[in-house]
């Protein structure tokens, strides 16, 4: 079912304002923006636009830094990151649509670590949930909603983008 | 017949020849090495993906690309990783095969990398080891070298894309080569419009062209607007008969010399599993020339046998 609750383009934009007043307050030198497959890198392309970023939009799969191979195997389709060789010591926004449990985004600073040591990373994301397992959390979000657990956000796009609000039975969540 | 490879659900379980995959599962390979061959550029390079796994590789032939190759891609893949150098184990003291694959099961591996000199060493292993593990032929006998093909499909895909619409040739001892064997099937489950093969009769297999190639007995011939050169090694330790006058006569008729490469387009990429000996099937300008790929094709190996390594892998979690 589609949810017609959720606004993007209001989403997108109060997003957009607190990533702006972050950067001032603190004083991101030439940030690099990088979007999480799928729907982050949706997400990152918009912001990276409205913010004016000049570097070059960075995209991560954070499949490989997974941690539940063992339970649910490869990933099918796993993108090739594209980032600079290079992270060492850059200002880095890190995107993603949906903030949950948080375990893509202890992923996604694993592989950034991997390619170098970042100075500082910001993270927004349009909508934070409930149900966080690891005690990270959002910089900026575009809202936070409270979900029973059966229930999951799924954006699609990129063109247009939609919110979609998916019930499930599987215990399985990593998003 | 169930494919001892494929497990209920049809994926990956073990990797023994190309025989019986479907072109999806190459693909998917292909694909998932793609996404692997651009780890290289991060600083560290290794992912956490087989972290907790034990791989053991258990070669009872010698090697140097392929053992060192997938030791680096175990280790990228945070696997821990055994190598038993089989000429100072118990095999030597006369331990049977079985016993020794019993012996490493009791201490709770995942997967066995293994090569042997006879044909079916893998499919004998994955007949009879725990559940749970899974094989990774690495090259038995004059049978197959399945991931050697694939890291060429890898290097072929690369450079050309698609294998609608390439001819490629396979040139020297096809009769002795487990590689040429795995190229051929992978080629032809691939849809490569046409798959050569040249040779002097003495080192082409009776009846070559059921396997799906064009058999061609003179080099020029056979290189006239090809896309793709595969050139093989004389696997001398497996002649056992007069074969072949010498190795000056050998490289006269079907050496890859500067002339020949010529006949070929004038963008074909020249090949070469290794390890090759500079003078007997390939001039040494050529080896190091601008249309040789054979050092890629050493990189790309790293990445197809991480794909390998972890899509087998990935289908014991319904056995776990």
């Amino acid at each position: 079912m589609t949810d017609t609750y959720f606004n993007i383009q209001a989403l997108l934009t109060k997003l957009e304002i607190e990533l702006n007043s972050i950067i001032q307050a603190r004083g991101l030198n030439k940030p690099l923006m990088i979007g999480i497959h799928s729907g982050g890198a949706w997400i990152a392309e918009q912001l990276h636009q409205r913010l004016d970023i000049k570097e070059p939009l960075g995209l991560i799969d954070i499949s490989f830094y997974r941690d539940d191979f063992s339970q649910i195997g490869m990933h099918p389709q796993v993108k090739p990151s594209q980032l600079p060789h290079h992270l060492e010591g850059r200002d880095i926004i890190l995107i993603d649509d949906v903030f949950y449990t948080g375990r893509t985004i202890r992923a996604a600073l694993n592989e950034i670590f991997d390619y170098g040591r970042p100075n500082q990373v910001v993270l927004g994301v349009l909508i934070e949930r409930d149900g966080r397992q690891v005690p990270l959390q959002p910089d900026c979000t575009g809202c936070t909603v409270t979900m029973p657990a059966g229930q999951r956000i799924k954006l699609t796009g990129p063109s247009p983008l939609g919110i979609h609000i998916q019930s499930f039975s599987t215990e399985k969540i990593s998003t | 017949m169930t494919n001892l490879q494929l497990n209920k659900e049809g994926k990956l379980k073990h990797f023994l020849s190309i025989e019986g995959l479907s072109k999806e599962s190459l693909t998917e390979i292909l694909d998932t090495a793609e996404s692997f061959s651009s780890m290289s550029e991060q600083r560290v390079k290794k992912v956490p993906l087989l972290r907790g796994k034990t791989i053991v590789i258990l070669f009872f032939e010698n090697s140097t690309r392929t053992r060192t190759t997938f030791e680096l891609a175990a280790t990228r893949l945070s696997a821990d990783v055994l190598t038993m150098n089989i000429s100072t184990s118990a095999t030597s003291k006369g331990e049977s095969l079985l016993d020794t694959i019993r012996n490493l099961e009791a201490m709770h591996v995942d997967m066995f990398v293994v090569r042997h000199a006879i044909s079916g060493a893998g499919h004998f292993i994955a007949q009879n080891a725990a559940p749970h593990i899974s094989v990774i032929n690495a090259g038995d006998g004059q049978h197959a070298h399945p991931t050697q093909a694939m890291l060429d499909m890898f290097t072929i895909r690369q450079y050309k894309h698609d294998f609608k619409e390439l001819k490629v040739a396979i040139i020297g001892d096809i009769l002795h080569s487990r590689v040429a064997r795995s190229q051929i099937q992978a080629l032809n489950t691939l849809g490569t419009k046409e798959v050569r093969v040249i040779a002097p009769k003495t080192l082409l297999p009776a009846h070559v062209e059921s396997l799906g190639v064009k058999a061609f007995n003179s080099i020029e011939e056979g290189l006239a607007g090809v896309d793709v050169i595969i050139m093989l090694r004389l696997q001398k330790e497996r002649m056992t008969s007069a074969l072949l006058p010498t190795e000056r006569e050998y490289f006269k008729c079907f050496g890859l010399t500067e002339k020949r490469l010529k006949l070929a387009k004038s963008n074909a990429i020249v090949m070469h599993p290794g390890p090759i000996n500079r003078g007997v099937e390939i001039e040494s300008c050529i080896a190091d020339g601008p249309q040789s790929v054979i050092l890629q094709q050493v990189g790309n190996g790293i990445a197809v046998r991480m794909a390998i390594m972890s899509l087998t892998l990935q289908s014991n979690i319904e056995a776990l």
